[in-house]
């Protein structure tokens, strides 16, 4: 951002430019401040591995700001998020006489997104891969991510945001999410990165890396994505524990694009090692 | 302000709401494009684009627009500074034509290329021949290739017409029991879950029960809830009589894989013959007495339903491209046409093959299959194949 920005905008006071572990692309970073300017929440999607769930913990990390993870699970339902009320508890204490039971505030436990909307200072929340709940999910968390408040009834309280946390949503697009959702939403597809980028991705991982091996290994990496048989194309992270492997492995550099060693460390399926074993001969 | 845009981007397809509009023009007041034409470019995307899918439609709209604004008219590259809060003129409209050849990457040069490809045909249909290679139909020589069509048809003996006479029926429901099971299991997969389904209140909540039992002071009160069912909701349109007699057996096991899976909100099955014409059947007998119209389909059957739709795909590529031959009355609209209002109307629509037909796109009957597999998503039906169709047809591509 420049420096002649609006100052009242979030955006002037701080703006994310990736961090030195995780190397984004310009237009990732362009979206993670578009939604930070206009306080939506960013939706990112993107093929495994691409670092979704990095991301939110290298803006964590670049704005000094703690990070709050809600991982989503088939059976979460919106209101775990909120609050619990621990009614079992309070029964038990009423029955043998414990301290406090007149005080309902006591038996309620906030959830990940009432835990992030009563800090005092800004946080990012992290909603990880919401498209794993019910069909219902994201629209039953639409008031809340929109006016960053809910309602307890029991306490006859309001739980809100006194900043609005940055809140950075990921989704492996295993279901559709509802529109009235999308449109609450800047979105943002991470590609698949570029040979260029990808070389500064692991060098960001491994620093001593040998140049020769990076290359070849990227070389031979791409190529293999490339060939369209393999069903489950290895992703970064699998890229990650190759060149590990290799460099561990003491493998011969010059080896690496015509056997590929460890090739079972890149591709997890049976069917796409023969494959890659045909078409490499 | 830029409302053209706006209602461009909708008639192309894009279903931008007046809230995402009014999303982008807060964001341009805070002064998020101010980096210039390539930032408007990503704000504008990342606001009102949702899915990746639709990226290249919204990369198409835009340089639509924008070739314009930048090239061509002088009143409007004024009002783009001006809404971009720009006064620089002289630099900003550099970075502007810079940006937007670069924003006409190779895809969309070959677009164009095709394009121009396709009006060259039609002047030669015009004319008196083309030599037709593997253009986008093998069938170019018009008038004169027709006919060669229908001979070469009938000689190979898999004329829809020769068929039609003599076609057997084929009720896939009476098919002796197969082993259905790997289909049964793929289409588990079709599933969508939720709880707010019109059902009775049958299933016992047990937390909520032990919350009201413990409000009432721990003297047992139940609670009930809706069941979890799953929303998804398919419709089956199979190829019936022709060159499918076939492949009976496959298509049969699927028929039951499907029916036997209970699991679906609705399930609807049709035939029709060869391609989805005016009229879908009822029966794999595709009599008139048991059809229904297209049209009635399209308007009543919700777009939430997946579509699978199997047929070998194989058939004289006029009954694509014109009415339909066989029909006396030619069809207002033909096989293309019907199977694109499908694809507009159903979003998660594919077509399954029975057999591999990639070999033979450079024979005769392969070109209505190129046709097809340009049109929709095009799969070979096997157990393993059904499976990641089934993970494509949850989400809409």
């Amino acid at each position: 951002m420049d420096a002649n920005v609006n100052k009242n905008t979030f955006a002037a006071k701080a703006s994310f430019r990736g961090s030195a572990d995780y190397v984004a692309a310009p237009e990732l970073i362009n979206s993670v401040n578009i939604a930070m300017t206009l306080q939506k929440p960013l939706l990112i999607k993107g093929e495994p591995g691409t670092g979704k769930t990095m991301l939110a913990q290298s803006i964590a990390t670049a704005l000094d700001r703690e990070l709050i993870i809600w991982s989503i699970k088939s059976t979460t339902k919106a209101q775990d998020g909120l609050y619990g009320y621990d009614v079992v508890q309070r029964l038990y204490d009423s029955q043998f006489g414990g301290q406090g039971v007149d005080d309902i505030a006591k038996y309620i436990k906030l959830g990940r997104l009432g835990e992030a909307f009563s800090r005092e200072e800004q946080i990012i929340l992290l909603i990880d891969e919401i498209d794993k709940a019910d069909l219902e999910f994201p629209n039953d968390l639409l008031w809340e991510l929109d006016q960053m408040e809910f309602y307890i009834p029991e306490t006859k309280e309001t739980v809100r945001a006194k900043t609005r946390p940055v809140v950075i949503i990921t989704s492996n697009a295993e279901k559709e999410l509802p529109d009235a959702f999308l449109r609450r939403c800047v979105f943002h597809y991470i590609e698949f990165p570029d040979q260029t980028l990808m070389e500064e991705i692991v060098r960001v991982h491994f620093p001593n890396v040998e140049d020769r091996l990076l290359n070849q290994a990227i070389k031979a990496f791409y190529r293999l994505r490339g060939i369209h048989a393999i069903q489950k194309k290895p992703s970064t992270s699998e890229l990650l524990d190759w060149i590990q492997a290799l460099t561990l492995g003491g493998i011969d550099v010059s080896k690496i694009a015509r056997e590929l060693p460890f090739a079972g460390v890149l591709l997890k399926k049976n069917e796409d090692l023969a494959v890659m074993q045909t078409q490499l001969r | 302000m830029f409302g053209p845009f706006f209602y461009l981007l909708r008639a192309r397809g894009l279903d931008v709401s007046l809230s995402e509009w009014l999303t982008l023009v807060e964001a341009m007041d805070k002064g998020l494009s101010h980096a210039g034409f390539t930032q408007f470019y990503y704000l504008a995307r990342s606001v009102l684009v949702k899915s990746e899918v639709d990226y290249d439609k919204f990369d198409r709209v835009f340089l639509e627009f924008f070739k314009d604004v930048a090239f061509t008219s002088d009143e409007l590259p004024q009002e783009l500074l001006d809404w971009l809060n720009n006064p620089d003129h002289e630099r900003h409209g550099d970075l502007g034509r810079g940006d937007l050849a670069d924003a006409l990457d190779n895809d969309e040069i070959a677009r164009m290329f095709r394009e121009r490809l396709l009006e060259q045909k039609e002047e030669h249909n015009g004319g008196t021949y083309w030599i037709g290679t593997d253009g986008a139909s093998p069938f170019g020589n018009a008038g004169e290739s027709r006919k060669g069509i229908r001979v070469g048809g009938a000689s190979q003996g898999r004329m829809a017409m020769a068929v039609a006479g003599a076609r057997r029926y084929r009720d896939f429901r009476d098919d002796t029991t197969l082993n259905t099971r790997s289909f049964q299991l793929a289409f588990r997969r079709l599933r969508q879950f939720s709880n707010r389904v019109d059902a009775p209140r049958t299933e016992l909540d047990i937390n909520q029960t032990v919350r009201a039992t413990c409000d009432n002071f721990g003297f047992l009160k139940l609670v009930f809830a809706k069941p979890r069912k799953n929303t998804v909701k398919l419709m089956l349109l199979m190829d019936s009589g022709g060159s499918m007699d076939s492949y009976g057996s496959l298509c049969a096991s699927l028929f039951q894989a499907v029916s036997k899976s209970n699991h679906f909100k609705d399930l609807k099955v049709y035939y029709f013959h060869n391609c989805i014409k005016s009229h879908l059947y009822k029966s794999p007998r595709i009599t008139y007495r048991e059809s229904l119209g297209t049209d009635w389909v399209l308007n009543n059957i919700d777009g939430e339903y997946r579509v699978i739709i199997v047929g070998d795909a194989l058939m004289d590529s006029s009954e694509l491209t014109a009415g339909g031959y066989f029909s006396q009355r030619p069809d207002a609209l033909n096989g293309l046409q019907w199977l694109r209002r499908f694809k507009e109307r159903y979003r998660h629509l594919v077509w399954l093959t029975p057999e591999n037909n990639d070999l033979l796109v450079s024979r005769f009957w392969g070109a209505s299959y190129s046709l097809i597999k340009r049109e929709v998503d095009t799969h070979v039906l096997t157990v393993e194949n059904l499976t990641n169709v089934i993970k494509k047809l949850m989400i809409a591509r």
